[in-house]
């Protein structure tokens, strides 16, 4: 078991609340976007959510807000009552593309983070492991520019997986993989959130990957940008979790989060349409 | 891949002819030297310098081109050169011809290439003097322009506070040409190598903290943010993103800054120093003695293209990391 060797020095907390959120963005013609309004927002430490939603309606910047990258217009949101107000090493990002940085190679990349803040030492074991995980091994000494679009997400992954943050914060992380590599690393999720108990908030526009993976799917629909509903999809985390991919009640959910977005959405994305 | 690719040298016989090229100039130019008699009107028509720097050449192009028989890596990079090592040569044939065989130009302005290569011999003393003093002046002013030139980059492209206030006078000091500070740099240092080094410097301050503040400016936002994230400070920030990813523009402004440094290095001998090879050229110039100027240029122009070479390697080797990333 490769995660028992994973240091845990995480208390296992991460409890997000967020209140009556608003984001207003100011277009350089002047006028106002409403990017996000009235948003109520409640996850328990240790829970796995998944957010879906049509292109645009303010799911990256959601996930921006809660790692403290930009403020809200209105509204406050609180890790563990703690009001957030900057970003931190507790809450890890993955963001939509990947953010490598050219001047280092793989290695020092997933690194990266260990050596700000002085605890790579302790940690180095953590790194060779998290490398071999996302299956990168061997190639730690290559430069961003020489993995392929997909081993660079990884290493991202990665990257931020190796903080040991309290929430993890992921945009699309397995959006550039194919079919096969993907539900290998839904599972390699899967495993190391058991592992840690780290909170995942995870955005993604595969609803089959949203119900597999979270306890909740939080539905998003745009204009006004607020979350639909809230779809409980799992609950424990035994052998069986996320090894229901044929089952009655998953097509049954797939349908259901179809529909809403269907509904709401005027002109859903071609993506939804399964 | 990972893996390291070395590049070997690999013992293989092969032969390119282009690696054949220079010989081939190399005796074209030798014998028109020696079957076309010099022109009876020429000044010194009795010099061989130039003669016996062919006869050299040939030697050694014999000895590179045995070389590229044997091994891969050395043929491939030097038979590449081939045509333009060939052009050279017969560019010094055309010049040779033109000037000493034919003296179709005046020949206080176009020197023979034999009286040019004289100047070596005769002046090897003062020239060598000259060039100690030329490469300790520059070398003074690069350091001090690189050091104070990153600083105020940094600052300027870092902080909006010093932007506010430094920027705007940046972009008015810059552009004046160094010459015209002289009389201020005489005033303002105590003694006038100093002020000689001032000039040199002042030109490599301003190009260096404008494309290392511009290269700080334009860091990709979302960098920043990762970083962040990790758990970075603002100063870490700075240091482990903000520098490194600025390091290929600071890097260009190295290479602007040599190249305006040599410019600069003229105008700075004109200060009162007793040697320099600006400072020779200038004298010569107004000995009209041409052939002492060209051989100062000379030196110049090989002296740059070293101090660049040089800079080029450092860069490879620093920067591997934008291979990938941008066409050099
Ligand atoms: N920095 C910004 N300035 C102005 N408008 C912005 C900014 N960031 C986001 N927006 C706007 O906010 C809205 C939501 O954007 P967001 O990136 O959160 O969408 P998303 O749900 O992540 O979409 P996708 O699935 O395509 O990534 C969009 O209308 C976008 O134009
Ligand atoms: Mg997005």
């Amino acid at each position: 078991m490769v995660a028992a060797k994973l240091t845990k020095q995480r208390e296992g907390m991460g409890n997000i609340t967020a209140r009556d959120i608003g984001k207003e963005f100011i277009r350089p013609d002047g006028k106002r976007t409403i990017a996000l309004s009235n948003l109520n927002v409640d996850i328990k430490a240790g829970e796995f959510i998944c957010l879906i939603g049509p292109s645009g309606c303010g799911k990256s910047t959601f996930l921006r807000l809660i790692a403290g990258l930009s403020k809200p217009t209105f509204g406050e949101i609180r890790l563990d009552n703690q009001l957030i107000k900057g970003p931190g090493y507790e809450r890890g990002l993955v963001f939509q593309d990947s953010t490598l940085f050219p001047w280092l190679n793989i290695y020092d990349n997933i690194a990266y983070g260990l050596k700000i803040r002085r605890v790579f030492k302790q940690h180095k074991q953590d790194v060779n492991e998290f490398i071999r995980l996302v299956g990168l091994a061997g190639f730690e000494k290559a430069y961003p520019h020489q993995l392929s679009g997909g081993m660079a997400q990884r290493a991202s992954l990665a990257r931020a997986l190796v903080s040991n943050p309290k929430i993890l914060l992921l945009d699309e992380p397995l959006g550039a993989l194919d079919a096969f590599t993907r539900m290998n690393m839904q599972d390699e999720i899967l495993r190391i959130w058991k592992e840690r108990d780290t909170t995942m908030l995870m955005v993604t526009h595969d609803v089959d990957e949203a119900i597999y993976l979270s306890d909740r799917v939080f539905v998003m629909t745009p204009r006004p940008a607020k979350i639909e509903e809230i779809i409980e999809v799992n609950s424990g985390r035994g052998e069986n979790r996320g090894r229901q991919r044929d089952s009655g009640d998953f097509l049954r959910l797939r349908s259901k989060i179809l529909q809403i977005l269907d509904f709401t959405g005027k002109t859903p994305p071609p993506e939804y349409y399964l | 891949m990972a893996e390291k690719i070395k590049n070997e040298q690999k013992l293989s016989f092969g032969f390119n002819f282009r690696s054949a090229i220079p010989i081939g100039a190399l005796i074209i130019t030798l014998l028109t030297e020696i079957l076309i008699p010099n022109n009876q009107e020429a000044k010194y028509r009795e010099l061989t310098n130039f003669r016996s720097v062919l006869f050299f050449a040939l030697i050694i192009s014999v000895i590179l081109f045995t070389i590229t028989l044997f091994y891969k890596n050395f043929r491939s990079k030097y038979s590449h050169k081939g045509w333009f090592i060939g052009g050279f040569i017969l560019f010094f044939n055309i010049l040779n011809v033109v000037t000493v065989k034919f003296l179709l130009l005046p020949q206080i302005y176009f020197p023979s290439l034999n009286r040019v290569l004289n100047v070596y011999i005769e002046d090897r003393q003062f020239l060598l003097k000259c060039m100690g003093s030329s490469f300790s002046l520059l070398i003074e002013g690069l350091i001090f322009g690189t050091v104070v030139g990153v600083f105020t980059g940094i600052l300027v492209g870092w902080s909006l506070n010093w932007n506010y206030w430094l920027y705007p006078i940046i972009r008015i000091l810059g552009p004046i040409p160094s010459s015209t500070w002289i009389p201020l740099a005489l005033v303002l240092f105590p003694t006038p190598r100093w002020a000689a080094v001032f000039l040199i410097a002042f030109g490599v301050w301003f190009q260096i903290t404008i494309l290392t503040s511009s290269g700080i400016q334009s860091v990709k936002k979302s960098y920043f943010e990762v970083s962040s994230t990790m758990g970075a400070t603002n100063l870490q920030n700075l240091f482990h993103i903000a520098i490194p990813d600025a390091l290929p523009s600071i890097f260009l402004g190295f290479f602007n800054a040599t190249c305006s440094s040599f410019v600069a290095l003229m105008a700075a001998e004109m200060l009162g120093v007793k040697a320099g090879i600006g400072w020779y050229i200038n004298w010569q110039k107004e000995m009209i003695s041409y052939p002492n100027v060209y051989a100062g240029l000379v030196i110049i122009a090989v002296f740059c293209y070293l101090f660049i070479t040089l800079q080029f390697k450092v860069r490879d080797k620093l920067l591997g990391w934008q291979k990938g990333v941008i066409k050099w």
